[in-house]
């Protein structure tokens, strides 16, 4: 179980960006974290792999534990080790190495399975075995977020965070995703989504948290959050506008877009 | 023919020296962005070392000795002196290794006092013939233990894990740091390697000539090599440093009869000269990152 306890992050010393959120990611389950830009979705993420420093982030206060260890204080390498690694938004893969470089630099917090992982990833992205020993940089939008996964899962994490893995691509390329991390859970590692597409995170997911300018306002199973009314509304877009009466009700602006504090 | 061999070989033969130090200063540039101009003081410290290490244990022992001793010297002033900076400002950093240049070279000279030292090579200004041409041998020694060195570090940066980290933190550190690579490791080790390079550099400038306080001014040619070659790529350093020497040395063995108008000495500036004209056609230098991006 990782878990975050009233967590606060705070950047340059000011800006107060995560206002005491909590968290829990069951082993083997898919938790999905939704929310609008600027909520602080990546944030939290940054907090749990450890990378905040790069980005002079510094947790004030509240803690995160792996299986009850508090992790809070540890270094990204240690964090890597232990088994928690996280996919970064807009995929970041090293374009000028190849893709089997991109790979194996992600299994260097596991040298000695670095030979069966490759084969693994290959198994899981067959398009990556084709083109292996290209730049990685010549890959299209989705084998580079395919890629970003697969250098994450190259260590063996029990914990894959991922950072909007849907960013920019093609609607068929974002199911294939979809269906991939599906399987990526199904084989044991417990997945934590980012998503601003919401229809896709909660359609896998177990759990769901919607974080809102730093607190997380919603905290339900994800078949809850589907039939939510404000979730529906707000991240689905379904509210049918053609049931409107009145120009009036569709701007959603005026209307209620918070539900505690 | 004769001439112009025996001029290309010496020039490969300092090149080779401009070649390891150019890689020296690429492989710190690459890792942490920050251009070391602590390198002469290291190439000095290397061959003042193997001064004092071969008069007991053989100039062949002393050698990877006094390297391995430098890039440890080396990795100790990362840690101590550069490691607090890390996130200041690049100029700052670059700053601070001027000083650091200075120090060691200061504590260096203490060391040499005012005679020449010899490093106690098997070579001196002797000479081989090779293929109807005398050349020196110590010109071909250094061009082929830079060619080896040369051939291990790339298969290092290529095949091995830790080099393969070295890469990634050149890259993108935030991804490095994200795949369980400790960042701070990789700046130290390539501080390590830029001082053992930089340490059999002033080796081979020794051979043959003696050490002396002066020593540490050949290190200078290694910066139009970088620049020639492009400041982030370990191919280009060695491309660069082997121009800049057979440039060099060419100058010096023609411009006397070709432009006698120049001067003499004009082959000290030749390197520079090469190095302008170069910038001119490619600005970012001969192998300089053009990037690959895909959106």
């Amino acid at each position: 179980m990782l878990e975050a306890n009233n967590l606060e992050v705070v950047y340059d010393d000011v800006m107060l960006v995560l206002r005491g959120v909590s968290l829990r990611v069951p082993e083997g389950r898919i938790v999905a974290l939704l929310g609008a830009n600027g909520a602080g979705k990546t944030t939290l993420l940054r907090a749990l792999s450890g990378l905040l420093d790069v980005h002079d982030g510094k947790i004030t206060r509240g803690r995160i534990t792996l299986d009850g260890e508090p992790i809070h204080r540890a270094s990204p390498t240690r964090i890597a080790t232990l088994g928690v690694k996280q996919a970064l938004e807009g995929r970041r893969i090293l374009a000028e190495l190849t893709v089997e470089e991109n790979l194996r630099i992600g299994g260097h917090s596991r040298p000695r399975g670095i030979k069966q992982n490759l084969d693994r990833m290959y198994e899981l992205f067959p398009r990556l075995r084709e083109r292996r020993r290209q730049s990685a940089g010549y890959l299209s939008g989705g084998e580079q977020q395919m890629l970003s996964i697969g250098r994450a899962l190259m260590s063996e994490p029990r914990y894959l965070l991922l950072d909007e893995p849907s960013l920019g691509l093609a609607p068929l390329m974002v199911q294939q995703i979809r269906d991939l991390i599906v399987k990526i859970n199904a084989a044991g590692t417990t997945v934590l989504l980012v998503e601003q597409n919401a229809t896709m995170a909660l359609s896998i997911a177990d759990h769901g948290y919607v974080l809102e300018t730093g607190k997380v306002v919603m905290d339900k199973p994800a078949a809850a959050l589907l039939a939510d009314e404000d979730v529906r509304e707000f991240y689905l877009g379904l509210r049918g506008e053609a049931t409107a009466q009145s120009f009036r009700d569709v701007k959603h602006y005026k209307r209620r877009k918070r539900w505690l504090s | 023919m004769t001439e112009f061999l025996q001029s290309l070989i010496r020039g490969l033969g300092s090149g080779s020296i401009y070649a390891l130090l150019a890689l020296g200063f690429v492989i710190i540039y690459k890792s942490t962005r920050v251009i070391s101009f602590a390198q002469p003081a290291f190439m000095l410290a290397g061959a003042v070392l193997v001064s004092y290490l071969a008069a007991d244990i053989g100039f062949f022992a002393a050698v990877p000795v006094a390297a391995v001793l430098i890039a440890v010297l080396a990795l100790g002033v990362e840690r101590t002196v550069l490691r607090p900076m890390i996130g200041k400002p690049v100029f700052v950093v670059a700053i601070i290794t001027i000083g650091v240049d200075v120090v060691v070279r200061v504590v260096t000279n203490a060391f040499i006092g005012l005679d020449v030292r010899q490093v106690g090579d098997p070579w001196g200004l002797s000479t081989v013939t090779l293929l109807g041409v005398e050349v020196q041998q110590r010109y071909l020694v250094m061009f082929g233990t830079t060619v080896a060195v040369v051939a291990v570090l790339f298969a290092f940066f290529r095949f091995s894990r830790v080099g393969l980290a070295m890469r990634a933190v050149a890259y993108d550190q935030e991804v490095a740091l994200a795949q369980g690579i400790s960042v701070g490791s990789v700046f130290a080790l390539s501080w390590a390697i830029a001082g053992g390079l930089a340490a059999l550099a002033g080796v081979f400038v020794a051979t043959g000539a003696g050490v002396d306080q002066q020593l540490w001014v050949i290190a200078l040619k290694a910066l139009p090599a970088i620049i020639l070659g492009g400041l982030d790529s370990l191919g280009g350093a060695v491309v660069g440093g082997l121009a800049v020497g057979v440039v060099e040395s060419l100058v010096g063995t023609y411009q006397g009869d070709v432009a006698p108008w120049l001067g003499p000495n004009f082959a000290l500036v030749a390197p520079y000269v090469l190095m302008l004209v170069v910038l001119l056609v490619r600005p970012y230098g001969l192998f300089g990152s053009k990037e690959v991006e895909r959106l």
